[in-house]
């Protein structure tokens, strides 16, 4: 094969490569029971400052992507913020990621259903994207070690965080 | 004097008025052509989604607050990020986005242009073989002449 003709096919070949990246590249996979949960440094949605899900390790934590716009997270949050109240503490939280919001609107959300839980801003739907979310809300139960134990693409109520999120944590008050 | 100091005046801001005139109000029909819609992933324009109406609401507060196009557009960015706008920054690492298409396609006229050329000079050099055929070549050429020499028809 000649240099010229080398050129040309490496040429085409850099060209399929670079579209098979986009491809790739545009569409998230979903993380699964096992893998490790993504954990970059996300800003606080109130207080200022940043926080990532490592700073939560040794504690079991579910993860809850919502957005004040949406509707299915305005029913759940009340059945997270009294499930944070019976089981939050030292081995367990609720961690709110508030994705594709407005900050504004965010705060009022989480000043509306009186939530205590810790909230992360996602606003350019970055943190969601790692997750592979397609949608609001989502909820990943991680385990202390930092991998998802649970998972559920749609919104939780009391009676499910009692049969299917409850089960995975400590018995005494976490 | 004074009276034509007034006029002078009265002349220069006339001359400044369109500049003054010159940078429009923002509004909504403009900026919603300009930025996306995260959620729906189409422009803002053309949605109607829930996030799509508090984002629009978001633009309506700041016209009335009397920001400009681009401090409206600013402010978007840092809610939602780069994504949010419809075209690419032209300043940064955004401007390849610009810059590349336009070098890409030179490059391919340039890589096109010197193939036609050595193209044609293939042709060219072609056309004068065909002219002058194959045939044998030096002392081939004259033992053939010698040959044909021999027979006189």
């Amino acid at each position: 094969m000649s240099v010229r003709s080398s050129i040309a096919v490496l040429g085409v070949l850099a060209l399929v490569g670079l579209l098979v990246f986009g491809l790739v590249s545009k569409g998230g996979s979903r993380v699964a029971v096992g893998d490790r949960a993504p954990s970059p440094s996300l800003p606080r949605l109130e207080g200022g400052g940043s926080e990532s899900l490592a700073a939560y390790e040794g504690r079991w934590v579910l993860v809850n992507f919502w957005a004040s716009w949406c509707e299915p997270c305005k029913q759940e949050a009340p059945a997270l913020e009294d499930f944070q109240r019976q089981h939050g503490g030292p081995k367990f939280t609720v961690l709110g990621i508030d994705t594709r919001d407005l900050t504004d609107d965010g705060r009022g959300f989480v000043r509306e259903y009186g939530l205590t839980y810790p909230q992360l801003r996602d606003g350019d739907g970055g943190y969601a994207h790692d997750y592979g979310t397609t949608g609001v809300p989502e909820n990943f139960l991680v385990d202390p070690s930092g991998r998802v134990q649970w998972l559920l693409p749609g919104p939780v109520d009391e009676e499910y965080l009692r049969e299917q999120v409850a089960p995975f944590l400590p018995r005494e008050k976490s | 004097m004074k009276a034509r100091l007034l006029l002078m005046a009265l002349a220069l801001l006339m001359a400044l008025a369109p500049t003054a005139t010159a940078a429009p109000r923002a509004s909504l029909t403009e900026i919603e052509k300009q930025v996306m819609c995260p959620v729906c992933g189409t422009l803002l324009q053309l949605a109607e989604s829930p996030q799509a109406q508090r984002e629009k609401a978001f633009i309506q507060r700041l016209i009335a607050e009397g920001k400009t196009e681009d401090q409206i557009k600013d402010a978007l960015v840092a809610e939602y990020g780069d994504e949010v706008l419809a075209l690419p920054r032209d300043s940064g690492f955004s401007l390849s986005a610009y810059v590349v298409p336009i070098v890409a396609f030179l490059v391919a006229v340039v890589a096109l242009a010197l193939g036609v050329l050595r193209w044609r000079r293939a042709g060219n050099q072609g056309g004068n073989d065909s002219a002058d055929p194959a045939g044998p070549k030096g002392d081939d050429a004259e033992r053939l002449d010698a040959d044909l020499a021999r027979y006189d028809l």
